[in-house]
């Protein structure tokens, strides 16, 4: 991809992402262009670890958050030097793996006399909606749907949301990655459902989700229906009836996401809703929500371009005030 | 010495957490294991209501830990995705265990990492929504009094 012209679209920001399992790093340009999106994809070991990370440790992001940088400015065909922000996700995450991407993002911003800015990786992935070259408007109903996080929210200006509803025990992401585990499928889990659920019937078994207050969600119980249907059939019967058994699960997910939405949409008169995070992939919550926008497929997951994305609407701290900045492990 | 108890929902496995939680003080470990959809979550979260904290206490799977903050600090740790615990990620996790009282769900893959449990939760499926709790520990007086309430009887305490 070319570089940063020098008139107006000239302004480049660098952006790191290490709060969970990808090391990722991203140039984009003040408007929103993405020049380059890198992340290091750890979905190799996962497999080849049966569906459990290996080393998820902080050691891991260290050893290829500068190799992903290089990269990421090698594509976009830029140099440290052409850096005029440095933005990075402080929290929500493990905070051993955040600090190095913060200390790494600190030091660059630092030795470039830079601003940097912080970013809550929540708020970045609705900013991945904000990019080129279809950017959407707020305001607009949020559902953010991952492995480790399922949130309602009401979008009304960029950089601002307010929080509607929230899993009460497991993400959706989760479900269907457990749920995968159940049903003997390899990782990632949501996508192993969604491919076998394409050649199953979504209506031969009926998976109770749990109706809870509010518009909060709860999809702990679904898994362990699932669970207890397996067992009843028993090993054959479930390897036949695979692919029913996916279908089933998904579109008992799919239908509990919807439905929050639906009353979300009711609840707050926004009108336009938008679906962010790894479940955004998913192909039937798509084809269920047609009228949707959904972040694109390689937004979805864990990417730095989104942190680049949010940080271009505010929160930079100016040169050098950022040293003693922390990260934070929670959701505030 | 270990107490066998039985829950029929998962208020009653909230509420036999949160008889367990008073009993425990910042620096305890406690591993909470058992099989997909035995409660382990549930049990967590009853016992950060029982501490005061009102956030929602959700599974870590993903995010591997939370911390949430309160009178007294809890934390909440899932090893699922984990084969084993190098020293690297131990040191990820250690600052989870200072200063808190922290619950590890899937513990084993940190059998050889991890501190010393205080007490050991081990629930199972009975069929349905009932589940068996199992609460292990090396000292005696943590859970003396605890079985004498039966946990199957609701109680305004």
């Amino acid at each position: 991809m070319a570089g940063a012209d020098a008139d107006g679209e000239g302004v480049l920001i660098l952006a790191i992402e290490t709060s969970c399992d990808e090391t990722a790093a991203a140039l984009v340009t003040d408007a929103g262009s993405v020049l380059s999106s890198v992340v290091s994809s750890q979905a190799g070991l996962h497999a080849r670890y049966g569906g459990v990370v290996p080393e998820i440790a902080s050691r891991r992001h260290l050893e290829l958050v500068l190799p992903v940088v290089r990269e990421a400015l090698e594509r976009a065909d830029t140099s440290l030097g052409g850096v005029e922000r440095v933005a990075v996700t402080q929290g929500p995450g493990l905070v051993g793996a955040l600090l190095v991407g913060l200390s790494t993002a600190k030091a660059i911003a630092w030795a470039g006399g830079r601003p940097l800015v912080p970013v809550d990786h929540l708020e970045g992935h609705i900013a991945a909606l904000y990019l080129e070259p279809d950017p959407l408007d707020p305001p607009f109903l949020c559902l953010l749907a991952s492995g480790g996080h399922t949130l309602l929210l009401a979008v009304r200006e960029r950089g601002a949301s307010e929080r509607l509803g929230t899993t009460l025990d497991d993400a959706a992401g989760e479900a269907f990655d457990k749920g995968a585990r159940v049903l003997g499928l390899g990782y990632p889990g949501g996508a192993e459902i969604d491919r076998l659920a394409g050649d199953g019937d979504a209506e031969a078994f009926a998976f109770p989700v749990a109706r809870v207050p509010g518009l909060d969600f709860s999809f702990s119980g679904l898994k362990t229906a699932l669970l207890y249907t397996v067992r009843d059939l028993g090993e054959r019967e479930t390897e036949r009836r695979r692919a029913d058994l996916a279908a089933s699960y998904q579109h008992a997910i799919v239908r509990a996401l919807v439905a929050r939405i639906r009353e979300g949409v009711e609840r707050t008169g926004l009108d336009r809703v938008a679906v962010v995070g790894g479940v955004a992939a998913n192909s039937a919550l798509r084809e269920a929500l047609p009228e949707a926008r959904f972040a694109p497929f390689d937004l979805c997951t864990d990417n730095a371009a989104m942190i680049a994305s949010a940080a271009r609407f505010g929160g930079a701290i100016p040169f050098p005030n950022y040293l003693g900045l922390d990260a934070y492990a929670s959701i505030s | 010495m270990e107490l066998n108890l039985v829950s029929s929902s998962a208020e009653e496995t909230e509420a036999i957490a949160g008889r367990l939680a008073p009993r425990l003080r910042s620096g305890d470990v406690v591993t909470v294991s058992g099989e997909l959809g035995t409660g382990k979550t549930t049990f967590v979260r009853g016992a950060c209501r029982a501490l005061g904290i009102t956030a929602p206490v959700t599974s870590p799977t993903f995010t591997i830990g939370h911390r949430y903050g309160g009178e007294q600090d809890v934390s909440h740790l899932d090893l699922y995705r984990f084969e084993g615990l190098s020293a690297a990620e131990w040191g990820d996790l250690e600052p989870y265990f200072e200063d808190a009282i922290a619950f590890v769900e899937w513990p084993d893959a940190g059998r050889d990492a991890l501190p010393a449990a205080r007490v050991e939760i081990q629930l199972e499926h009975a069929g349905g929504d009932r589940r068996h709790i199992a609460l292990a520990t090396e000292d005696a007086a943590l859970l003396e009094g605890f079985g004498r309430a039966d946990p199957r009887v609701r109680h305004g305490d």
